[in-house]
């Protein structure tokens, strides 16, 4: 099961290496010819592996805008499950400053993924199983840092996704949410150790935060998600 | 090999050829030198030339305007930061000092990132305006004009500025739709610009102002001088969708304007940054 989950994980790497290539070089790679080389490389890397990826597996997000949207949605499911947890039975020595801003946080998630769901109607993916047996609730460390885990994630998703949404409506819409996700993230990261709101662990030495494309961030959010998600239809750029 | 076949061949392993070539916009972001130039020599002539024509100067005109505009603002916070460091006994040294140090080293360097990223489209950066952090036109005696001699004036303008430069960005992420890596690299600075709303949020907090790192309603939590950048703000539908009590949910008024953040227009962020700029 570890070997696998290796495995896995080298794939995902392999993956986020083509994926985050610079777009021009991969443009240019496609535009040589070079890219269906690629692509078989990639394949015949699984293959040699014996890892035969059932593809149709899972959940399926879908494909373009609406794809994007379920893939929000299932990060959004993701954060308000942990912080209805969270809230439920609050970790010991909490102030009323700490609960009052993670019920706060609870809230807008909830809002998020309720936004979602109803924004999606009929295309909206069922609901997911979430696996926390992980996190330590009564812990302040382990809910904090699981806590900034999350947002820094749902950070640089959303950063990420912005290139792939094709409407300008959706775009705005990712948009009023990242940052308070950001929002989310640096407070968080300051109760854990004030300062650290933007820190060199998330922001580069342009003033940049992180993006992610949906593979990494899946993969990265995969030991939380019991259910298994299938993005392979999700928009490559 | 004509053109002809080139697209031929390229269809064979890129189904979406012409869907890339086509809508203009997106298929810029194939081709945007963004940061590191495209190397278009290393592209077949004629195939290089006809996406120049095709492309070149519609879409970079709206991109360039986004990116001399988040310049401005870049160049107002950086300035602002630098000068508040550097007045004596204004940050207490210790966290604080740090922290609007850090703030400070980051909107220096998205100023640089954003001339760097303007000279890579072979466009010139727009000068640094004089500024005037008192709101006065140039007087320098505006309603701020205390900025750099006392604390809790100069964090309600720097929650101001943050605040509103995420709003800035925002508006702007539409404009820049088939950019590819600018749309990215906007995104990423737009989220740090919340970050540090946030954490100025917080500091201004400890002092006794009533805020919290999130937006609630339009509140400024500094008074009716700055409501221009909170107008807005007090949205409780998306798309169409009522957030308060949405589908059951205890979800209160409050709790609907926090979790989403509002954009506003080029036009609405130079009026408010208009008595900034002499």
């Amino acid at each position: 099961m570890e070997n696998l989950r290796q495995k896995d994980e080298q794939i995902i790497l392999q993956e986020q290496d083509i994926l985050s290539a610079p777009l021009q070089r991969r443009s240019f790679l496609r535009y040589a010819g070079a890219g269906a080389a690629g692509i078989a490389l990639l394949a015949a890397g699984c293959k040699k592996d014996g890892m035969m990826i059932d593809d149709s597996a899972g959940v399926n997000l879908g494909s373009g805008d609406v794809g994007i949207l379920n893939y929000a949605y299932a990060l959004e499911q993701l954060e308000a499950a942990f912080y209805i947890k969270v809230a439920s039975s609050f970790y010991s020595g909490i102030t009323e400053a700490e609960r009052s801003l993670l019920s706060d946080i609870r809230d807008h998630e909830i809002a998020h993924r309720e936004f979602f769901k109803n924004a999606l109607g009929s295309n909206a993916i069922p609901g997911l199983e979430v696996d926390f047996s992980m996190i330590n609730f009564s812990s302040r460390d382990s809910v904090l840092a699981t806590a900034k885990a999350f947002e820094d994630l749902g950070v640089s998703a959303y950063n990420g996704a912005g290139v792939l949404i094709k409407d300008a409506n959706y775009l705005t819409l990712a948009g009023k949410i990242v940052s308070v996700e950001a929002r989310h993230a640096a407070l968080i990261r300051d109760l854990i150790s004030n300062g650290t709101f933007a820190n060199a662990e998330v922001i580069d030495n342009n003033g940049l935060d992180k993006s992610r494309l949906p593979m990494e961030v899946l993969g990265i959010a995969a030991p939380f998600i019991k259910t298994k998600i299938n993005a392979n239809d999700l928009p490559k750029s | 090999m004509n053109i002809l076949n080139i697209l031929e061949e390229i269809e064979k392993t890129d189904a979406e050829v012409y869907e890339r070539i086509s809508p203009r916009r997106k298929a810029m972001a194939q081709f945007y030198g963004f940061g590191k130039k495209v190397a278009l020599a290393s592209i077949p002539l004629a195939l290089g030339t006809m996406f120049k024509k095709a492309y070149a100067q519609t879409a970079s005109t709206e991109v360039e305007a986004v990116l001399q505009f988040a310049l401005t603002l870049e160049y107002l916070e950086a300035e602002f930061y630098t000068k508040g460091v550097a007045a004596t006994g204004l940050v207490p040294a210790g966290a604080a000092l740090g922290a609007i140090t850090t703030i400070r080293d980051h909107e220096n360097q998205h100023v640089a990132f954003l001339k760097t990223a303007l000279m890579s489209l072979g466009k010139t950066p727009v000068s640094k305006p004089t500024f005037d952090f008192s709101a006065g036109n140039g007087s320098n005696t505006g309603p701020f004009a205390n900025v750099f001699s006392n604390y809790d004036t100069f964090l309600a303008v720097a929650q101001t500025f943050e605040d509103t430069g995420v709003r800035a960005y925002k508006g702007q992420a539409p404009a820049l739709i088939g950019s590819g890596g600018v749309l990215t690299a906007a995104l990423n600075i737009h989220s740090v610009e919340a970050r540090h709303a946030a954490h100025i949020r917080q500091m201004r907090k400890a002092r006794g102002a009533n805020v919290k790192p999130w937006i609630t309603g339009q509140d400024t939590g500094i008074g009716a001088i700055v409501q221009a950048s909170y107008a807005g703000e007090e949205l409780e539908s998306q798309a169409g969708i009522k957030i308060t009590g949405i589908n059951g949910q205890m979800i209160s008024v409050a709790a609907a304007t926090e979790a989403f953040d509002e954009p506003l227009t080029k036009a609405q962020i130079l009026a408010i940054v208009d008595p900034f700029i002499v």
